[in-house]
Formats: structure tokens, C-alpha cells, sequence
């Protein structure tokens, strides 16, 4: 429900991720952590939620 | 509505007499047209200043928290709407106030009026509002009105299908009729119709003149933490400031704290003093829970809240 706000306010779905890792699946979380970022980078930066401190 | 007032009262005097209430939480008028205030009535005398009309939009749930209860256990009366009632069995069943503490006087509502829709038809400030029945006569200094309150319907109310508390001690009133409702959220698939900047820009225009008086959480009764995360300074959650992200972020957490939660009872845009339609991020939230877990806050207070339990079908097609 989390995800469907954020979607229904303009956010891009790729943008977020919801994994269930368990404390011992440091491998899958280094993993997850790898596609995310990866998969970010490529939608490049967003105004969205993000402060601008310049002003 | 008229009369229930009177049955409202009736049963007041009726409850002081046999001594099985310390207090009754109603409505109260309020200072200036179209208003209402809420109030705590401890005796059989002040039972007269209670009122009930079209203007008794905020949520009397909201006055119902662990901290004003009696600590002896005596019990204390509610005038609960539909809505109010929910919010009521919500504390209930988030274990806020036990259902043995409080007596609550079920009121069938017919919907409340929205007060600024009232006040567009007017060019200058209103100085008087009678209502008889379904109209009211509207009065300032150019011009009168007699308007009926079918058109001045508040939004939440024209989409509410409880308008019957679910859970009562008494009822002041023969039940209404609940509306069917074909499409329960055109609002919401609306904005779902636009693309995803356009539903950016929707929310960027509808907070850009929020004030962060947080009016809007006080009068929610969901909003019962003893600090809650916008006034934490340490670690500090948000920015407090009026820079557009922090307010984003304050209103899409202060709305994803009610999900599952909310009953759409419109106090939050009630107590807004500049006309924000917050409900536009809550509503999304009412829509999925519905859609997702067939839950409908406030209407039972033998189930858990979809967000407080886990179940084998629950819908986990986002976690990858
Ligand atoms: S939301 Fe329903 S119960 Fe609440 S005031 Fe409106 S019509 Fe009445
Ligand atoms: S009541 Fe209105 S102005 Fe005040 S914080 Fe809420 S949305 Fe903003």
C-alpha cells in the first residue's frame, strides 16, 4: 500500500524496491543492493523527494 | 435531525440521572455561524447546551484517548455519527480505550455540510445559518439564501456508505438508509487516470499552501501518539520548514500512518484552514485496502486491521 501512495502521487515504480531478506542472507542483500542502485542510476537523477539545499 | 437532538438529550439527562456516565462528549454551537464546538457535558444541567446539526463535521473519537478516560474505570457517553462510531471500535481494537469504558450514543447521520461551499455562494461574510430539516437560510449582509443541504454535501459524506454507526449503546434515531454506491472513488481513479507527472503536479498544487499547522492531524483521531514524528527533533524525521519536499514528506507519512486506519470522516480537511483536500492521500489508501483486503475501517471490533496481521494470501506481488 506503501508502494501504490508513493505510485499514486507521481513516483516512478522502478524507483522502489520491497525485498524480504533475512539477517543471514548478507550475499542476497549485497545482491539487491547491487541491482537497485544499478537500476536507479539508469532512470537517472530525480527531483522528486529530494531537497534541494541551494535554495 | 431536529428531533435527535432532542433524543440526544433525552438520553444525557437519562444516563446523569442513573449515574452510569461521568461525562458526555457532544457538540456543543459554536461562536459564529456554521460552526460547532466539541464539549465535555459532566452534569445533567449543561445536557442544554448540546446540539447536533449539519455543522458537527469534526470526529468526537479524536476526544476518546487513554490519557481522558477516568482512571476509576467510570464510563463516559459519546454522540457518535457513522464515522465517529468507526473511529471509536478503531481505538478499541488498537487497544486505545476498552468498549466497557465508553457508552456510545449512536446518531444516524444524513451527512454534514461543507461550510466553504456554503461560503462561495456568498460574496461577503455570513452572519447567520438556520437550519430547518434538509435547508438552511443563510444570511450576511447583501444577500439570503435558502439552500438545501443535499448541495452542499460534503464530499466524504456524499461517498460514505456508514452513515450508521456499526456499534452503538443506544441509538438516537430510527437507522437511514446507507447509500449503494457504484464507483465508491471517482476522486481517486481520477488521478489515477493521469500520467505520473500530472499526479505529481496534482499533489505539488494541492499542499503548496499548506502552512504546517498540522491542524489536520489534531483533529484526526488515528493521530494519537504522545509525539508524534514531525515534532521529534532528535533524530528529526522531516524538515519543519515550508520547502516542498518536507511538506510532501509530511503529508504521504501522516497519511500511510492511516492506512487501514482511516474512516474517511473528513475532519482533517474540516479543521484545514486553507482548504487543503488532504483526504486526495488518504482516500488511495481507503481504495486499496478495500480492493486488497476487502477492509473497511471501524466495523468490527472482533477483526484485525489488515496492516496488523500477516496471511498466507496476502497480496506480495511487489516484493521481488
Ligand atoms: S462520513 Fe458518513 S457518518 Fe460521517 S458525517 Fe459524513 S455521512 Fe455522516
Ligand atoms: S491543516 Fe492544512 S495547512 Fe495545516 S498542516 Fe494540515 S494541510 Fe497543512
Amino acid at each position: 500500500m506503501m508502494g501504490n501512495l508513493l505510485e499514486h502521487m507521481g513516483v516512478d515504480r522502478n524507483r522502489l524496491h520491497f525485498s524480504w531478506i533475512s539477517s543471514a542472507e548478507a550475499t542476497k542483500f549485497v545482491d539487491v543492493v547491487k541491482e537497485i542502485s544499478d537500476k536507479v542510476r539508469a532512470l537517472g537523477t530525480t527531483k522528486k523527494f529530494a531537497k534541494d539545499y541551494t535554495k | 435531525m431536529d428531533t435527535c437532538i432532542e433524543k440526544i438529550k433525552a438520553i444525557c439527562t437519562d444516563l446523569f440521572s442513573k449515574g452510569e456516565v461521568e461525562k458526555v462528549i457532544g457538540f456543543a454551537g459554536g461562536s459564529i455561524p456554521m460552526a460547532t464546538r466539541p464539549i465535555a457535558v459532566t452534569s445533567e444541567a449543561d445536557v442544554e447546551k448540546l446540539v447536533f446539526n449539519a455543522f458537527c463535521g469534526l470526529n468526537l473519537a479524536n476526544y476518546v484517548t487513554k490519557n481522558n478516560l477516568p482512571k476509576d474505570g467510570a464510563k463516559i457517553a459519546v454522540v457518535a455519527k457513522g464515522c465517529d462510531a468507526r473511529n471509536l471500535v478503531t481505538h478499541m481494537v488498537e487497544n486505545q480505550v476498552p468498549r466497557d469504558q465508553v457508552y456510545i450514543i449512536g446518531v444516524p447521520c444524513t451527512g454534514m455540510a461543507d461550510k466553504r461551499r456554503i461560503a462561495q455562494r456568498f460574496e461577503d461574510e455570513i452572519t447567520q445559518c438556520t437550519q430547518d430539516g434538509d435547508t438552511f437560510t443563510v444570511t450576511s449582509a447583501l444577500q439570503q439564501e435558502v439552500i438545501a443541504k443535499k448541495d452542499v454535501l460534503r464530499h466524504n459524506c456524499q461517498y460514505c456508505t456508514h452513515r450508521n454507526p456499526p456499534v452503538y449503546d443506544v441509538m438516537a434515531g430510527e437507522p437511514v438508509e446507507e447509500q449503494i454506491l457504484d464507483q465508491p472513488f471517482p476522486d481517486v481513479d481520477h488521478i489515477a487516470s493521469m500520467d505520473p507527472e500530472t499526479r505529481w503536479d496534482h499533489f505539488a498544487e494541492l499542499t503548496k499552501n499548506c502552512i504546517r499547522c498540522y491542524a489536520c492531524r489534531n483533529a484526526c483521531p488515528l493521530c494519537y501518539c504522545p509525539t508524534c514524528f514531525v515534532d521529534e527533533s532528535s533524530p528529526q524525521w522531516v524538515g519543519k520548514g515550508q520547502d516542498e519536499t518536507d511538506i510532501t514528506t509530511f503529508h504521504f507519512l501522516r497519511a500511510f500512518h492511516c492506512a487501514g486506519r482511516c474512516t474517511d470522516c473528513g475532519a482533517c480537511v474540516e479543521a484545514c484552514p486553507m482548504g487543503i483536500n488532504v483526504r486526495d492521500f488518504t482516500r488511495k489508501l481507503n481504495k486499496d485496502a478495500l480492493d486488497l483486503f476487502g477492509w473497511e475501517a471501524g466495523m468490527d471490533l472482533d477483526r484485525r486491521p489488515p496492516l496488523d496481521v500477516y496471511s498466507p494470501d496476502d497480496p506480495d506481488d511487489f516484493i521481488k
